[in-house]
């Protein structure tokens, strides 16, 4: 079983849901991220979305744009990405860790060898945005050989016969999107959440995590008690912005919001 | 617009799901993949529809002023002392670019699609401009998105989009060019999916753009070949055309790719050369990757993150090129070949002081190879020149560069 199907499994046991925040690896610098991810597992992460800064974010709002274009600067990329997720795995063998990013670094690498730098790396998801499963079956057929999840989007407008499709190439969990647009955006509606969930569920058994919209206690409490996972990214990525000047100021309000998130999730 | 595959044409990528070979594709964000369906149904039920093709031939002809004129350069033929030199006169379409061919048709598609808003991205701010025309005649919404360097390098452009009733919006992240323009209207998109057309004036970005848009610029290509065919009597030899997302070069060469004896040339733009790296040349010098919803060449490091690019021209500074330059690349059906920016104003003052005809900064790309190429030809072979568009727009570039002359 695989490091985030047994996650899940647990927390289901518990009757808990997964509290996975996204961070973008490198931001505000490359120091500054493996000691943030032990924080977070601390605060209450269950899994971590670790992003893989990218030039070219078409799918991101302008907070984690920036973040990727202050990782830029100290020119972290897909390699140094995996560097880092070794560097994790030294002192925590047990919180799951998906690289989310977008495509073309790992076309660059190619797709063999980044499966095998992937299985090095001890990774046990990859989110890939731009790459919908009719694209995918050449990248997941390396990924499943060696026990890596590929975890695929659901968006607002994705109808059942999508979400069959996912389900048959995905594994690990499904991810959410549950506003139309960009990361960072907008007001999360709990109503059409709920709708949308009850068909998704209706198309799948993978454990749904949901994401966009989530920015403080009060939201993550009401998607807990929707979806299995709870994904928050912009709003953390909002706190390395605030304190540029003062990064130890960002990590103890990243692990504030977190903690405050894991306790409104398990009240 | 006729049919899509004329007679006996047996060149028909891509295949249903927008491959040319390895290359196009659909690689977007989940987000996007109801909007890209629904356009593709629309397009595929329009694309053969009488009276869809007869609205847009109408307009073609009424509203763009086609055909175009193929021109016989012959004083400038001449000079060079080798091939005959046609040009194919894109500048004189209303809007004063080839762009508008696409917008016009992409534009129809919107209004059936019953959307009423749409978004573009722009470089020079010629497709820019062609969007925001047709969004006034058809009394519809108009975002453009424009990177902000390109902005300021193209305030002409820019004036005349405000004056169509457009938005212009700077775009400031990135290299503030052309690709954070796409990714920006991309995020619109996305965004605003229930009401919103995204037209996209190249042949890139995400199944089925590099095939629709290449179908509405084929008119180029068509009528290059008929107009040849009835100046001299026989096809071309050879046909010229810059490359950027290579919209203007597809046009052209499409509708000639199953003849074998025409070759094809599409000229990136070296920019300062491509051995300084400061160049916009991806098929020249670039390696195939994923950006903008397809698979094509690009100019990325080894970590796979997009180069800043360089080109004189906004019109080619863009660090892709559409999937299927890709394909004719790979298969040696097209040869692609670069002109640096010092090269490019060769051929502009080449053109405008031979025949009197100011060219695009883009164009002159292609004017420059062909000073390379007709004196290695015969006389009597024949030279067809896409001149996508006329420089008015790009005095400012070229006084900046240059100083005003005297």
């Amino acid at each position: 079983m695989s490091r985030l199907a047994n996650k899940f499994a647990e927390l289901k046991v518990s009757g808990r849901k997964a509290l996975i925040p996204f961070i973008t690896a490198g931001d505000p610098f490359p120091e500054f991220t493996v000691p943030l991810l032990h924080e977070m597992v601390a605060a209450g992460a269950d899994v971590i979305e670790l992003g893989v800064p990218f030039s070219d974010p078409m799918a991101d709002g302008p907070v984690i744009q920036r973040a990727s274009e202050r990782a830029l600067a100290h020119r972290v990329g897909l390699r140094k990405v995996l560097k880092m997720a070794i560097e994790f795995r030294k002192t925590d063998q047990t919180t799951p860790l998906v690289l989310m990013g977008y495509l073309n670094p790992i076309e660059m690498m190619g797709y063999e060898d980044f499966a095998n730098a992937a299985q090095r790396a001890d990774i046990d998801g990859v989110l890939t945005v731009d790459l919908p499963p009719e694209e995918s079956e050449a990248c997941v057929a390396f990924l499943r050989e060696r026990g890596i999840d590929q975890i695929f989007l659901l968006a607002p407008n994705s109808d059942a016969e999508r979400i069959t499709k996912m389900d048959t190439v995905g594994s690990g969990y499904l991810y959410y999107v549950s506003l139309k647009g960009v990361t960072g955006a907008g007001h999360l509606n709990t109503d059409d959440v709920k709708e949308r969930l009850e068909l998704i569920r209706a198309n799948t058994d993978l454990p749904v995590g949901v994401g966009f919209g989530v920015k403080d206690a009060e939201t993550a409490k009401t998607v807990a008690n929707l979806a299995d996972g709870v994904v928050v990214g912009s709003a953390l990525i909002s706190k390395i912005e605030a304190s540029l000047d003062d990064p130890e100021q960002a990590k103890r309000d990243i692990v504030a919001l977190l903690k405050s998130m894991r306790e409104a999730m398990d009240s | 617009m006729t049919e899509k595959h004329p007679q006996g044409h047996k060149y028909d990528m891509p295949d249903a799901r927008g491959h040319f070979g390895p290359y196009g594709g659909i690689f977007v964000a989940e987000t996007l993949m109801p909007a890209i369906t629904e356009l593709n149904e629309a397009y595929q039920r329009y694309l053969d529809d009488p009276e869809f093709i007869a609205e847009l031939d109408a307009d073609l002809r009424d509203y763009v002023g086609r055909p175009s004129p193929l021109y016989h350069a012959q004083r400038w033929s001449e000079h060079l002392g080798g091939a005959q030199v046609y040009l194919k006169r894109e500048d004189l379409n209303h809007t004063g670019a080839h762009k508008v061919n696409n917008t016009v048709g992409q534009a129809l598609l919107a209004k059936r699609m019953g959307k009423t808003r749409i978004i573009a991205e722009t470089g020079a701010g010629q497709h820019g401009v062609a969007t925001a025309t047709v969004a006034a005649r058809l009394g519809l919404e108009c975002v453009v998105y424009m990177g902000s360097v390109d902005v300021a390098r193209q305030a002409l452009n820019v004036y005349r989009m405000k004056l169509l009733g457009a938005t212009v919006v700077p775009v400031e992240s990135g290299s503030k060019t052309l690709k954070d323009a796409l990714n920006e209207a991309l995020r619109d998109w996305v965004t605003n999916i229930d009401n919103t057309f995204y037209i996209i004036g190249t042949v890139a970005g995400p199944h089925p753009y590099p095939a629709m848009v290449r179908d509405f610029q084929a008119v180029i290509g068509r009528e290059s070949k008929q107009q040849c065919i009835d100046q001299t009597g026989r096809l071309p030899d050879a046909l010229v055309a810059c490359v950027g997302g290579g919209s203007n070069a597809i046009g052209l060469f499409y509708p000639f790719i199953d003849d074998k004896s025409v070759k094809m040339y599409g000229v990136e733009a070296a920019g300062d050369g491509v051995e300084t790296g400061r160049h916009s040349a991806p098929l020249c010098a670039g390696r195939p990757g994923v950006l903008h919803g397809n698979r094509t060449y690009l100019m990325a490091d080894d970590d796979g993150e997009i180069i800043e690019t360089h080109s004189i021209s906004a019109g080619l500074d863009y660090p892709g090129v559409g999937p299927e330059h890709a394909w004719l690349k790979d298969t040696g059906r097209a040869n692609y070949v670069n002109i640096t920016d010092d090269e490019a104003l060769a051929g502009f003052h080449a053109l405008t002081r031979m025949e009197g005809i100011i060219p695009a900064l883009e164009s002159s790309h292609a004017l420059a190879y062909t000073m390379k190429l007709a004196p290695t030809m015969r006389k009597d072979e024949i030279i067809i020149v896409n001149l996508s568009g006329r420089g008015d727009k790009d005095m400012h570039t070229i006084m900046q560069r240059e100083g005003i002359a005297e």
